[in-house]
């Protein structure tokens, strides 16, 4: 069951996934769906990679213009569907 | 999806990163996957056979040099291979080596008769990480099945079908070369796949390895090619194609699901057992031979170096097929099955669904297609099966490449 | 197997966007590439 995304909760990249980077941005590949997603700008894949770090999706959005936070929320949303990113309940995900 | 370029104001561009099939065009840092062929020895000789496979090589990359290419792999992030044969499940250090492959982040897909897969066996591929089975079958029924196959065959692969099924396994893969005698079993097949809760994956015959000696006559004639077409736009959402048939798309208006690109150089490639990479398993030549991961720069730096790779990776233009209203849709078709039948590579298809690839072979002046580059078949004795109480290897290294180490 | 694709509409991202103005921002794109030839 996947929850619905929600920009006020913490996410992370999930553990069963590969992130490559690619001079276009990064492969992502899930080896438990074996889905395969591309992210086509670095600043997603840095903020993909940050999401734990972050107390929330919203708040790892936040140092980008305000005109392009929408656009990446929703890119989030549907990494989240896919299962790429998980919810981070745990709070770890930031920790070492 | 992209929008019409009427929503556009002038002059700005749609996206500033083209969509990633155009990435996928001009060839990736490292393959996503690939196919790798861990044996050129066979319990079976299928009368099409891709590999021309039979008899292990002597030079078979041994387990520690399978290994290493799993390292290797494993540092540049290729997510999963394609593992096949001969039948990969000959070889002794099959498990050993999926279970490395697996621990090291690289994912295991593999193609089998079905031979290793017994009720231990099955169960073991149910507790293992990251690994899908592909049962090859390629009638619905017995009779048909085993005319390509050999007899017992289809026993077999139905056994192994159930003993995954019955393990838990999950999802396994049926894969189907489609001929001449099979299409009209494609309901068959998918029926079955639904049984056994699998599924099934067609594929394009190929005029490569055996298949050179009986493409003429197993081929899909044109009208079942046209059958073809239209039963994978009704089914085509749940049946997979992975060897693509995308020079079908010229059919019709619908394309075909599926990315429909040939990736060989680009996004996956092939190592065959004596660790010689080529483009894909369709292209084994050594005129089209990339390189080899015994050599300095191990198989990383074939991928990245390779000059057979480089001209691939370059957009290809039409050639004489450029003006063809269809060939945005087929581009071109195949390019081991243009090789294979002599034709040139930027011509048409053989199977050309306009009927440019029939009248190209019928030119007086086409010259004797290329023979396959490597022929590992079994010389002179009766095909053995791999049913226990039948198989009788001429020699112990017939099947084991580590026979000689004992 | 079909390909997803992200988009959303911001007319706010550029000042000289107009009534018919419309930038698509495509950030993630899914792939299958189980209809690619050579793989399984």
């Amino acid at each position: 069951m996947i929850a619905p995304f929600d920009a006020a909760q913490r996410y992370r990249l999930s553990p069963q996934v590969a992130l490559r980077p690619e001079p276009f941005g990064a492969l992502v590949y899930h080896f438990g769906n074996r889905r395969l997603c591309f992210l086509k700008v670095p600043e997603l894949v840095d903020i993909v990679r940050g999401l734990g770090a972050h107390s929330s999706a919203r708040d790892a959005v936040s140092g980008l213009p305000e005109k392009r936070r929408n656009a990446f929320l929703r890119a989030l949303a549907s990494l989240a569907a896919a299962e790429v990113i998980v919810p981070d309940v745990t709070g770890s995900a930031g920790q070492p | 999806m992209t929008p019409a370029p009427g929503a556009l104001s002038a002059g700005r561009p749609r996206e500033r990163v083209p969509p990633l099939v155009e990435q996928f065009k001009g060839g990736l840092a490292a393959p996503i996957c690939l196919t790798w062929e861990w044996t050129y020895a066979c319990n079976l000789s299928c009368v099409h056979c891709l590999s021309s496979s039979g008899r292990r090589d002597p030079l078979e990359l041994s387990t520690a040099e399978i290994m290493a290419v799993v390292d290797e792999l494993a540092a540049m992030q290729v997510f999963y291979v394609n593992v096949g044969g001969g039948e990969p499940t000959v070889r002794p250090d099959f498990w050993e080596l999926l279970d490395y492959a697996v621990a090291n982040r690289v994912g295991v897909k593999f193609s089998t008769n079905g031979l290793r897969i017994d009720r231990e066996g099955a169960r073991r591929l149910a507790r293992t990480g990251y690994v899908d089975v592909q049962v090859s079958l390629d009638g619905a029924t017995r009779e048909v099945n085993d005319a390509v196959r050999g007899r017992g065959s289809f026993d077999m692969a139905l056994r192994a079908m159930r003993n995954l099924a019955d393990a838990g396994f999950g999802e396994f893969k049926i894969s189907v070369v489609l001929t001449r005698h099979n299409v009209a079993q494609l309901d068959d097949f998918a029926a079955l796949a639904d049984r056994l809760g699998a599924v099934l994956r067609i594929t394009r015959l190929r005029p490569s390895g055996r298949g050179a000696d009986v493409w003429e006559s197993l081929h899909p004639t044109a009208q079942q090619q046209r059958e073809v077409y239209l039963w994978l736009l009704g089914h085509g959402e749940r049946v997979l194609t992975g060897d693509s048939f995308f020079h079908l798309n010229a059919l019709g208006e619908t394309p075909l699901p599926g990315l429909n690109l040939c990736g060989a150089g680009r996004v996956v490639c092939l190592i065959d057992p004596v660790g010689d990479v080529y483009a894909c398993p369709f292209a084994i030549h050594e005129a089209i031979l990339a390189g080899n991961v015994r050599s300095l720069g191990g198989f990383a730096g074939v991928w990245r170096d390779s000059p057979l790779f480089a001209r691939l990776r370059i957009p290809a233009a039409g050639g004489a097929c450029a003006s063809c209203p269809a060939f945005s849709a087929c581009q071109g078709g195949c390019m081991a099955a243009k090789f294979f039948t002599g034709l040139p590579l930027d011509g048409p298809d053989p199977e050309c669904v306009r009927g440019h690839g029939e009248a190209a072979l019928s030119l007086a002046s086409r010259l004797e297609p290329p023979r396959p580059g490597k022929d590992h078949s079994h010389r002179g004795r009766a095909v053995t099966l791999g049913m226990p109480s039948l198989r009788v290897p001429a020699k112990p290294c017939d099947s084991s490449p580590l026979a000689a180490a004992r | 197997m079909d390909a997803v694709t992200e988009q959303t509409q911001d007319p706010q991202d550029d000042a000289a966007v107009g009534d018919e103005g419309v930038v698509e921002e495509l950030l993630v794109e899914e792939v299958s590439i189980d209809g690619m030839c050579g793989v399984y």
